[in-house]
């Protein structure tokens, strides 16, 4: 039977425009060696508003943009200490209004591993400390240049996360800074417009960075918290007045949201995880309201067989 | 702690796959970049005899006679080449090598990255009808122009036969002025560049370069400080290069500017300064289709935007007057009532529905849209890009344009005259279950205007090209397909565009045989 132990698996995804990522890679929470938690996801979210640069406005050639998305997400415990992350989405996008054909495929695979270096208990919280690396990469040809109903970026990314975590009785907080370098993206076309006429189907993509702060109520399997996240991209342009999205631009968002654990009575190693993000401000991006809802399972591969 | 210390190497090794990946940074290498120097294997020295477009001849202007080159002035100007090459830096050695791939070229890129930056539709005004670019006020929204299809294929046109018809004139006066160049005259100097054979008064690079900046003013009036900057790049670069002295190139770019005000003159009365039409225009374009028992087009942006460019039909090409353009109309699409219709809006709605990657790289190859230096550009980049590899001098480069975009223009009337001819819905204007892979056109749908273009682009390249003109037509047939696999075209609209296009470019190879470079 499978056992939950001392730390607390939370997966699901969640959804940054078209980034896709695991929650436990934000989290402060570690797997237990040899268990592993898998489940699937949906998520959605939509804008009809978005900014075009800093300027906030709506297009009747899109209207309303909706994004869905299925995510397989795991996490193993190599150890206590190591843990491996993935995530699988397929994303399917479509828009309300106009004549532009939505999209839908597998995005981009990530694979992380996380590592918990530091970890104490004092007289009155507990204090750890993790870094993550991870790489993602798209399994599947789909088009970046289609912005904005392409279902991902087509970059190739490493990214680097650290993690510090308090906790104090049933109350926590969570603060991480990632830092993502993402590849050339390739386009079908063989020249393209940012601030000046690039001649080349190569797009140099610019890094980014995320700052995530969390916080709540943790105990046992149940989990109530709130998020403020803000997304950055070093570099990068802005869409022209009346222009299109492009891969390149520079793309930010502060968002806030609650994410809400809940352990299903009776069924040893089953939750049910729900999350609520919305965009408050940003750059060359969708105000969208986003919501997740998914279960998760976990297997215990510790017991010897008998 | 075995197994500790195991992890802590795992996790070193990983943190050092990250750092190698962030490491290699990602250059970009651009097809253009860091190409040779251009260095004529025939340098056309007798192209002051051909046949120029607009002038009546290559000394219908003036140009005064350079002082003699054992004048004191003289020997200063060829003080300043060395005492410039002596103290050369990075930056001006970049530029040198940028210009030495040949003033032409340059200023065809420098032409479709202002295309490609102006070619965006304005936004709507807050009562949803739409603003008008100003050439009177380029500054102001919306920008003037919006450098769309029609307006680019002008623009390219103009650039390209003005640099032509000044060049004409500038290898007319090197054979009369027969100056020898800086380094025959002062052993000194070096030439830090291939410099093609020759006179070189009035410099063929400074030729071009002002009648570019002259024409490109007309068309971009809100970039000159921009033009100003390339041309002075460019003036400086040949005199740093050793190839030419100051006043070959201030003598250049005056003769390149005087030639230029004749194509300016003509530009200003083609028409198409009146060819975005009035209320009046639009509304009855769509009461004749209706008076025909034709469904009209209706635009499918929201709110509805006016056509685009609706009286181009109109305006004056090179080739043919406004008669012979009516006179050489396509027959008539299938009419919307029509089985063959029906069966048309079927097979784009077959091309909507079906995802098929191969298709779509296709459409977004050719797409050619917002933002983009348009379809003519494409065809100017698919030209210089193979023309790099023949070694030609300037003003053979100038004639290929010329005649390759003054198709590419004739195209664009002739299809824009079809087009608001016949006012013929789009297929998701029809059967509103269409969906497009690229963005919708704002104007009708018959006949295709990348068709249209590419076909006239492959078959004038094609005679320029001979080994490569099966290329050439697969490349206008892919371009023509993309629209209909981009659910944005009938069959009608691509099919009878390419054979349109291709009869325009053979009035461009007519003209091609008998101007004397061939």
């Amino acid at each position: 039977m499978p056992l939950i132990k001392k730390s607390i698996p939370l997966i699901f995804c969640l959804s940054f425009s078209f980034f896709v990522s695991a929650q436990t890679d934000l989290d402060g929470i570690m797997m237990t060696k040899k268990n592993l938690c898998i489940g699937p996801s949906y998520g959605h979210s939509s804008w009809k508003k978005y900014w075009e640069g800093e300027l906030l406005r709506t297009n009747e050639n899109i209207g309303t943009i909706s994004t869905s998305m299925v995510n397989i997400m795991g996490n193993y415990g190599i150890t206590d200490n190591l843990n491996i992350i993935f995530g699988l989405p397929w994303v399917k996008t479509s828009a309300s209004a106009g004549t532009l054909h939505g999209m839908q495929g597998i995005q981009d695979l990530s694979l992380l591993a996380k590592y918990r270096f530091y970890n104490k208990e004092f007289k009155k919280f507990r204090l750890s400390a993790m870094g993550q690396v991870g790489v993602s990469t798209p399994l599947t040809n789909y088009s970046p240049d289609f912005l904005p109903l392409s279902i991902g970026m087509h970059s190739k990314n490493l990214m680097g996360r650290l993690i510090a975590d308090v906790q104090h009785k049933t109350w926590f907080a969570t603060g991480s800074f990632q830092y993502m370098v993402r590849s050339n993206v390739q386009l079908d076309r063989s020249s393209y417009y940012t601030t000046r006429l690039y001649l080349t189907d190569l797009v140099q993509m610019p890094d980014m960075w995320n700052l995530n702060f969390r916080a709540g109520y943790r105990k046992g399997e149940m989990y109530l918290e709130a998020v403020a996240d803000k997304w950055n991209t070093v570099g990068g342009f802005d869409i022209r007045r009346n222009d299109m999205p492009f891969v390149s631009n520079n793309m930010d968002a502060f968002r806030v949201g609650v994410n809400a654990k809940i352990p299903i009575p009776k069924v040893n190693g089953l939750t049910v995880v729900a999350n609520a993000m919305q965009t408050l401000s940003g750059r060359n991006m969708g105000k969208s309201l986003m919501y997740t809802a998914g279960f998760f399972y976990i297997l215990d591969f510790s017991k010897k067989k008998a | 702690m075995k197994t500790q210390t195991k992890l802590n190497k795992i996790f070193l090794f990983v943190s050092l796959l990250a750092i190698g990946f962030a490491a290699c940074k990602r250059d970009l290498k651009e097809r253009t970049a860091n190409i040779e120097a251009l260095n004529p294997i025939n340098a056309d020295t007798n192209a002051g005899n051909w046949k120029p477009i607009l002038l009546s001849k290559p000394d219908e202007f003036a140009m005064d006679a350079p002082i003699a080159v054992s004048s004191p002035d003289y020997k200063l100007e060829l003080l300043e080449i060395k005492s410039r090459q002596n103290q050369i830096t990075d930056a001006e050695r970049d530029a040198m090598e940028y210009w030495a791939s040949g003033s032409v070229m340059r200023w065809n890129e420098i032409l479709r990255e202002l295309v490609a930056k102006y070619n965006l539709p304005p936004y709507q005004n807050a009562d949803g009808t739409y603003p008008i670019p100003s050439a009177a006020n380029p500054f102001a929204y919306p920008n003037f122009p919006f450098s769309n299809p029609p307006y680019a294929a002008r623009a390219y046109a103009y650039v390209s036969a003005a640099q032509y018809d000044a060049l004409v004139a500038a290898y007319h006066y090197k054979n009369v002025y027969k100056r020898p160049k800086p380094a025959e005259t002062d052993k000194t100097i070096q030439e830090l560049i291939p410099i093609a054979k020759g006179y070189c008064y009035p410099s063929e690079d400074a030729v071009a370069a002002g009648s570019a900046a002259a024409m490109l003013t007309l068309l971009f009036p809100g970039e000159q400080e921009f033009i100003q900057q390339k041309l002075a790049e460019c003036k400086n670069a040949r005199i740093l290069a050793g190839a030419n002295s100051r006043s070959d190139m201030d003598a250049g770019e005056k003769l390149g500017r005087a030639v230029a005000g004749k194509f300016i003159a003509r530009a200003r009365t083609d028409k198409a300064g009146s060819a975005v039409g009035n209320a009046t225009d639009w509304a009855k374009f769509e009461s004749d289709a209706i008076a025909k028992g034709e469904t009209p087009w209706i635009s499918q942006e929201s709110p509805k935007r006016p056509p685009m460019l609706p009286l181009f039909g109109k305006v004056k090409g090179f080739f043919m007057d406004s008669a012979e353009v009516a006179s050489q109309r396509p027959a008539a699409p299938p009419s919307t009532n029509s089985d063959q219709f029906k069966t048309e809006t079927e097979e784009v709605y077959k091309y909507s529905k079906e995802y098929n990657r191969t298709n779509l790289a296709i459409v977004h190859r050719w797409a050619d849209g917002v933002s983009t230096y348009t379809p003519p550009g494409h065809w100017n980049a698919i030209a210089c890009e193979d023309f790099i590899g023949q070694h030609w001098s300037e003003v053979r480069w100038a004639r290929n344009l010329a005649l390759l975009n003054m198709a590419m223009f004739q195209a664009a009337i002739c299809c824009w005259d079809a087009k608001f001819a016949y006012y013929n819905p789009r297929p998701s204007q029809v059967n509103p279950k269409i969906k497009t892979w690229t963005g919708l056109p704002n104007f009708p749908s018959y006949v295709s205007g990348h068709s249209t273009f590419s076909g006239s682009a492959a078959r004038f390249l094609g005679h320029i090209l001979p080994s490569k003109a099966g290329d050439y037509d697969a490349m206008a047939d892919e371009a023509s397909n993309s629209r209909l696999y981009g659910a944005i075209h009938f069959r009608s609209d691509i099919e009878v565009g390419l054979t349109m296009g291709k009869a325009i470019g053979d009035k461009a190879i007519a003209l091609a045989i008998i101007d004397g470079a061939e």
